[in-house]
């Protein structure tokens, strides 16, 4: 539990009710206390555009109509859910994955990358640019850019374009020019500070096609719309197959849009715990993870009042995790309002424990899970000690290919490591 | 006398304005190119300008090009915070222009508000501009520096939108920041006639003085400037100035049109 969220019972039975009622985000966009519009005045009238654009095409038929082609013919929708029998034996629960890394360009990124591509298409938008971490999302970009014609300029901070060297190749190939990004952290946090100058310069022709469920509003809410297909199939899938609700649902965090994609379809059962797992690092000191629910406080930072990983100055600190895609010092706000909520748990998950979950979800799964989904293994993993029999979903949010640099470096390097 | 801060602000940029040359805003980040010489550069740049903008660094300055970039990490591995620099400013001679802080919002929101209000009007500072802050999400700052008749500085840019203009205008306290161009600062603009063309309608929307700023850093810009604003903010090129190690009052004095030409201007 975070010390420095604390609401009473009133208060966090009134934002659950209007979370639920779908008024959050409000006017101001507004999850409860979090979110809003922190921005260069430059960029408000592109918010602005980008805000009305989204309210006209979003639900209309016409756009669901070629959004849902799109996803069933191209990126593979709707993926499985598989049953993991030998995980669920060795580990007591029943053990069930949402199979996000069999979507195309191997994670759910693609998802939200097609949808705002397409919605960049009808605002008649010159050029597309993305910020990227562990590279899903600049590859997702950069197909769904290419898939529709649209040029894309992916940003990546030189420390992941060297740990997740593969996906710079592929985004190359997908016809993306790839920006290292060599200022401040060099990770997630300093490419998004760098396509967001990129926008500033353009805020009119070009679209930014923001991959995580934070920013400034609308980001926040368009990328939740775009990614809650996959709890909405995972729900259905799951009582098709069981007649019933999981009693959890699991998803990793860091800007956290593959977990409120898996969440958001679960917020009304009340029979179901959510949990999200944040990257816990090398250890519970400032610095040492990526864990802004569960050690941050609010703040300010790229657009969106959440929580941060910051000192008393109001410095934003940097982070650490094996996992680029989790390596950041913020996160989406309507977390942040769950968590306020109190119907979403948030734990964290240390850079040992998810290797482990990655190693052993290889090898009984013959599943090869991104370093950010094995997070989340993880906290299934330790549920499951406490809930032996219970039926658990866990969002499979991406293939480890990419982290193959990282693995020989870690869980291959000599014989230490790989445990048999 | 009992002047606002804020009316004192806008009275420096009426001052110079008055003397038919544009008053010159200079930004300098507190603590770079070196923190124990902070005093000295302040009072050095106060003697060359009419307003002296003192940047906070900030870990994430996503409205700044490179040179501000680089300014703020650099103040920022010297230990420089906000606490910092109000103690420095509240323990220094007063400079002679009257000073604004420049700070992304987090600062100032882990500060807190009312403590910021009451340490900044006591240690001199008599407005603030936060680029991360939008005219919407003000209004609580707006307020708590209102306390103390701090103002807070809007900005707008050539894509506001003409109503949103007279709105952010009318509300804007000290001067209205009028930014030249669509990005980052510190990039050499030339000065076309659609950015004259729209400095005159913030001019003419604002019932404050409108100053420029991005982009700035040579006379030539300042001289056609002049007609359209009743300010110059320049930054990122002052910055440059005291990294070299140059002499920042004399740079500042080479910008007025009516000083002699300087080789050390670049055009």
């Amino acid at each position: 539990m975070n010390a420095h969220v604390r609401f009473s019972a009133d208060e966090q039975r009134e934002m659950l009710d209007a979370e639920l009622a779908g008024r959050f985000p409000d006017a101001r966009g507004r999850f409860g206390p979090y979110g809003g519009r922190y921005v260069p005045e430059t960029l408000i009238p592109a918010l602005e555009r980008l805000e009305a654009g989204m309210r006209e095409h979003l639900h209309r038929e016409d756009f669901q109509r070629e959004l849902g082609s799109q996803l069933r013919d191209w990126v593979g929708r709707p993926t499985a859910l598989s049953h993991a029998p030998r995980l669920s034996a060795a580990w007591g629960a029943d053990i069930w994955f949402k199979r996000e890394d069999l979507a195309h360009t191997g994670a759910h990124k693609i998802n939200n990358a097609v949808g705002q591509a397409l919605l960049a298409q009808r605002l008649g938008a010159r050029r597309i640019v993305a910020e990227t971490g562990a590279g899903q999302h600049g590859v997702a970009t950069a197909a769904a850019c290419a898939r529709l014609g649209l040029p894309c300029v992916v940003y990546m901070g030189a420390i992941d374009m060297e740990r997740q060297a593969p996906n710079v190749g592929r985004m190359r190939l997908l016809g993306a020019e790839v920006v290292p990004v060599t200022g401040g952290d060099q990770t997630l946090r300093a490419a998004i500070d760098e396509a967001l100058r990129d926008w500033v310069a353009d805020p009119m022709g070009t679209f930014y096609l923001l991959g995580s469920a934070v920013g400034p509003h609308p980001y926040p809410y368009l990328v939740r719309e775009l990614q809650s297909i996959i709890g909405r199939e995972a729900r259905a899938q799951f009582i098709e197959h069981s007649g019933s609700l999981p009693d959890a649902v699991f998803a990793c965090v860091g800007g956290g849009s593959n977990s409120i994609g898996m969440f958001h379809a679960f917020v009304p059962d009340r029979s179901v715990e959510i949990i999200g797992i944040e990257a816990g690092g090398r250890g519970v000191a400032l610095g040492e993870n990526a864990a802004s629910l569960s050690y941050g406080w609010p703040g300010v930072l790229q657009g969106c009042y959440s929580l941060l990983l910051q000192d008393e100055n109001g410095q934003i600190h940097e982070t650490d995790s094996i996992s680029a895609g989790l390596d950041y010092p913020g996160v989406g706000p309507e977390h942040a309002l769950l968590m306020a909520a109190g119907r979403v748990r948030y734990e964290s998950a240390t850079d040992g424990e998810a290797l482990a979950a990655l190693t052993e979800c290889s090898r009984l799964e013959g599943i090869l899970p991104a370093l950010e989904t094995a997070h989340a293994l993880h906290g299934a993993k330790r549920w499951a000690e406490k809930n032996p029999g219970k039926r658990a979903v866990i969002c499979m949010s991406g293939r480890g290919d990419k982290d193959m640099p990282t693995l020989q470096r870690t869980l291959l390097a000599g014989n230490s490591g790989v445990a048999s | 006398m009992n002047v606002k801060p804020a009316e004192k602000l806008s009275m420096a940029i009426r001052d110079a304005a008055a003397r038919g040359e544009p008053a010159i805003v200079a930004f300098m980040t507190a603590g770079f190119p070196s923190a124990p010489k902070f005093r000295e550069h302040l009072l050095a740049v106060a003697a060359g300008a009419d307003v002296v903008e003192i940047g906070v660094p900030f870990t994430d300055p996503m409205a700044d090009g490179m040179t501000i970039q680089r300014s703020s990490q650099g103040a920022l591995k010297q230990g420089v915070s906000l606490r910092w620099i109000l103690a420095e400013l509240a323990a220094m001679q007063r400079p002679s222009a009257p000073l604004v802080l420049m700070s992304y919002l987090n600062p100032l929101l882990q500060y807190g508000y009312a403590k910021l209000a009451t340490e900044a009007a006591a240690a001199g500072v008599c407005g603030f501009i936060v680029p991360d802050l939008p005219f919407d999400e003000g209004a609580e700052l707006r307020t708590a520096l209102a306390k103390t008749g701090v103002a807070l500085v809007q900005m707008v840019t050539p894509v506001t939108t003409p109503e949103r203009l007279s709105l952010v205008c009318s509300a804007s306290e000290g001067f209205v920041y009028a930014v030249t161009m669509t990005g980052t600062t510190g990039k050499n603009v030339a000065v076309p006639d659609t950015v004259l063309d729209y400095l005159d309608r913030v001019s003419k929307a604002s019932p404050v003085p409108v100053c420029a700023g991005f982009g700035i850093r040579s006379r030539e810009q300042v001289a056609k400037l002049r007609e359209h604003v009743a300010g110059v903010v320049v930054g990122s090129a002052l910055v440059e100035v005291l990294e070299r190690g140059d002499d920042p009052t004399a740079w500042l004095q080479g910008l007025r049109p009516s000083a002699p030409r300087s080789p050390q201007h670049d055009g």
